[in-house]
């Protein structure tokens, strides 16, 4: 059946139009034509600009209002194209892969320019980008430096957006069993020694998923990858031209429904559908390979800065529906960025979540980090609330009724919710405190045992009630040093930055091993690479959900520098050189996931109980020390025994697993505690041997000579099985 | 260059369709129903000629994947002599893995069924 509607009611200079559908919002191709369909609650006038792709002067703006001629007979006839406080119409016989869109805004009172405090920014000298846009275009190549004199920066696209998933669909892969990847897309493969095609893409890292699946993580979380510029607040080299700092990481949003073109080897095509190509290919090779995509998602703050930033999208549209402002009409900062978005704001919590729900089913993602979250749970004055709706309506959308959500449960306005971030059931959090209680235990600092012991089991400190999957596992991440540097510098050296030292975290609980920086001693590399693989070894026999940072098992370097989000170079780019360099890292990594995958004892759902429920002899978690049965709380050494009967509450059979734990300087005998009659001690890892005997292929541990003692070097974590 | 596309039939049901032009959302219907033809006849294989090809979109490339899905995922879809820049355009976006590529015409590759 032909819909009896697509037909053109109006014209208006040779374009045919009718009223167009408020739903969807955004750009939408439809029988005929496009239907186009932008929100301003404080707006009275709106156009909408049609562009030839790439071209500076419109093809030809259409008001929503005014004269416009009958289809057909030619007459003048009036026309608004508007319902409540949407401005929708379709126009029809576009070429929807050659043009770009952009909207002109007026309103009735005030118009705060550039500089000025103010509530409403209308402008309709400039055209601004639709905030549903899914295709935006304007940085296609990743840094081509614009022209800088063409008023329309970000223009929106329009994407056909059909696609081959092959039966595709998220893999729903359960939380406690995820082993994180955090990786940026561009520094990825950008580096030459990749190898790949086309280095610094979507397409690059598809390349390099056999690399991902012999690590053996199964999701991989993308830094941001929603459309950015940049060259937002880039700074170049006055006498080479190079750029010293560009918005490299890209945490500040041009664009919530749109992928990075420039993140897209196909980005120079200038062709929206393409990008999205790439990446839903992407994501449908990794879904094949069972490595789920979550994607680290900004949405407390835009590009658009504070009162000194540029006139892009929101604030131009609806400047006091978007942005929390004071009471002169000043941004608050509670992003550290410049502004920070209305996010519990009706229609802003409405944006958010059609976002979410697009890239959810649009792009099969399976999981989303909400970077700086604490803010989404602040109001419109951005006190903190005690039921945020923004949060409870995440939790119980039935589109994200099965995507992870993960939470950075901070903001840079002092609010730290950690181990108190509204849940709903859903919600986990990045684990800070797993994070700076490890980094100090390693060091070596004593009394945290307390601490410690709680972070090991899944913070039930912390987490009660919500189980171990509350609490993702991680000791570095993109902020701060990499695993290397941690065990490198005992100073973060950020003078790249170009703020005199002054950016990044200064409480990094770092220990450089005896020598700040790179060293040519072989006791002190010896010493660092123990301590890696220490870290890597409490990180993955963790209860939660364990995140290694992209290169963190090849042992890469950031030169001490702990906040390189403007450096388009080595200091980010990873260096696959690494992969034969420090092979025996990258083994010890790969056979201490794999352990992982083999145990379900590590891999609860519910915290451990500290009781033998199951009549087995052994409670399911206890406590050693030098001495077995005997923990002794004061110092830095401790060993623990989990028992298998009671993997995953006690449904599945497991091992027998033990961890010995010397975080003292000195070699320490442990006295082994003793298994049932028919099962021996086998040795998987002993972090202070060499490759290969660091580490055994799980499955193939050798028996123990010793059944009854084991001495553990020096900040040394050795790992047994039962069996 | 306007678009053209132009179907041949051979004994043995290859169908080989020669493009040639710009092939973008505006013509991709003419491409299409080329297709639907060869489909109806009983097309076996399903041959591009696309020497002559200067330029796809992402609308061509949902017409590869439209007549991958009308021959059934088991037949065939060769993509003969393309020009860098489109080679370059299947291989970005990942629909390699629906097509072969082949830098010249193989009959016997692609004749014997």
């Amino acid at each position: 059946m032909e819909r009896i509607d697509i037909y053109p009611t109006h014209e208006y200079c040779g374009y045919k139009l009718r009223p167009g559908r408020p739903y969807p919002f955004g750009a939408t191709i439809v029988p005929g034509g496009i239907n186009f369909s932008v929100f301003s609650r404080s707006a009275n006038y709106c156009v909408l600009a049609l562009y030839t792709k790439g071209e500076r002067e419109p093809l030809v703006e259409i008001p929503f209002r005014g004269m416009f001629s009958k289809a057909g007979s030619g007459e003048p006839v009036w026309g608004e194209f508007r319902i409540g406080n949407v401005y929708t119409m379709t126009v029809f016989d576009l070429d929807y892969e050659n043009i770009e869109y952009g909207y002109r805004f007026d309103g009735p009172d005030g118009h705060a320019r550039r500089g000025e405090s103010g509530f409403n920014r209308f402008d309709p000298s400039v055209v601004l980008l639709d905030p549903y846009a899914k295709a935006i275009g304007g940085r296609d190549v990743w840094g081509k430096e614009p022209d800088w004199s063409e008023p329309f920066q970000h223009r929106g696209r329009v994407v056909y957006d059909d696609f081959d998933w092959e039966g595709d669909r998220p893999l729903e892969v359960p939380l406690e069993d995820l082993v994180i990847y955090e990786a940026h897309v561009r520094s990825f493969t950008r580096d030459a020694s990749s190898g790949v095609r086309y280095p610094g893409t979507f397409a690059g890292i598809r390349e390099k998923i056999p690399y991902l699946k012999s690590l053996g993580i199964n999701c991989i979380e993308l830094m941001p990858i929603f459309e950015f510029d940049e060259f937002e607040n880039s700074r170049k080299d006055p006498n080479s031209d190079l750029w010293l700092k560009l918005n490299y990481w890209g945490y500040s949003t041009v664009g919530f429904f749109a992928p990075k073109a420039g993140f897209a080897a196909s980005g120079r095509a200038g062709d929206g559908t393409m990008v999205a190509d790439e990446l839903k290919t992407l994501v449908k090779e990794l879904h094949k390979n069972g490595i789920e995509v979550m994607l680290d998602v900004v949405f407390n703050h835009t590009a658009e800065g504070n009162e000194n930033g540029p006139l892009i999208s929101f604030r131009g549209i609806d400047n006091v529906t978007y942005y929390i402002l004071t009471a002169e009409g000043y941004y608050y900062n509670f992003s550290g960025t410049g502004n920070t978005l209305n996010c519990n704001n009706p229609i802003v919590r409405d944006m958010v979540l059609d976002s979410l729900r697009y890239w959810a089913s649009e792009y099969h993602i399976d999981g989303f980090r909400f970077d700086l979250a604490a803010i989404l749970g602040r109001d419109q004055w951005g006190a903190p609330l005690a039921n945020p709706p923004l949060l409870e309506t995440l939790a119980y959308d039935p589109i994200l009724g099965k995507c992870k959500l993960i939470a950075e449960a901070w903001d840079a306005g002092g609010l730290y919710q950690v181990g108190s971030f509204p849940a709903y059931g859903r919600w986990a959090e990045w684990n800070g405190k797993f994070r700076d209680g490890i980094r100090r235990f390693l060091k070596g600092e004593p009394g945290l045992l307390g601490d410690v012991a709680q972070r090991l089991q899944g913070s039930p400190d912390l987490y009660r009630g919500r189980g171990p999957t509350a609490s993702i596992n991680f000791i570095t991440a993109h902020d701060g040093f990499t695993l290397m540097d941690q065990v490198s510098y005992n100073e973060k050296h950020n003078w790249d930055n170009l703020e005199d030292n002054n950016d990044g975290g200064n409480d990094n609980h770092s220990w450089n091993c005896g020598w700040e920086g790179p060293s040519d001693d072989y006791w002190i590399n010896a010493l660092r690479f123990q301590q890696i693989k220490n870290a890597a070894t409490l990180m993955l026999i963790s209860q939660g959900v364990p995140m290694i940072l992209m290169g963190d098992e090849l042992g890469r370097t950031q030169r001490g520098n702990n906040n390189t989000y403007g450096h388009d170079n080595e200091l980010n780019w990873q260096d696959w050189t690494l992969v034969e360099k420090n092979a025996h890292l990258l083994r010890f990594f790969q056979h201490m996931i794999a352990f992982r995958h083999a145990h379900p004892m590590l891999r609860n759902r519910s915290h451990l109980t500290n009781t033998d429920y199951k009549g087995t002899g052994y409670a399911d978690i206890t406590w050693h020390g030098t001495r077995a049965w005997q923990a002794d709380w004061s110092g830095n050494v401790v060993a623990f025994l989990l028992s298998g009967k009671h993997a995953k509450g006690g449904t599945v059979d497991d091992d027998f697993i033990y961890v010995g734990i010397n975080m003292h300087w000195d070699a320490l005998p442990f006295e082994l505690p003793g298994l049932p009659a028919e099962l021996q001690w086998r040795i998987f890892a002993n972090t202070s041997m060499t490759s290969p005997e660091d580490i055994w292929e799980p499955g193939s541990e050798p028996v123990l000579q010793d059944q009854h003692g084991f001495t553990a070097a020096g900040r040394s974590i050795f790992v047994l099985v039962g069996k | 260059m306007a678009f053209d596309a132009v179907l041949k039939m051979t004994p043995a049901g290859v169908a080989i369709i020669t493009l040639s032009g710009e092939l973008d959302a505006s013509v991709a219907d003419n491409f299409r129903s080329e297709i639907q033809k060869a489909t109806n006849q009983g097309a076996r294989r399903l041959v591009l000629m696309v020497k002559d090809l200067s330029y796809m979109a992402s609308a061509g490339l949902r017409v590869l994947i439209f007549a991958k899905q009308k021959m059934g995922s088991n037949v065939d879809l060769y993509v003969v002599e393309p020009q860098e820049a489109i080679r370059e355009v299947i291989t970005m976006t990942g629909f390699t893995q629906s097509v072969i590529i082949l830098d010249e015409y193989n009959a016997a590759e692609i004749e014997s069924v």
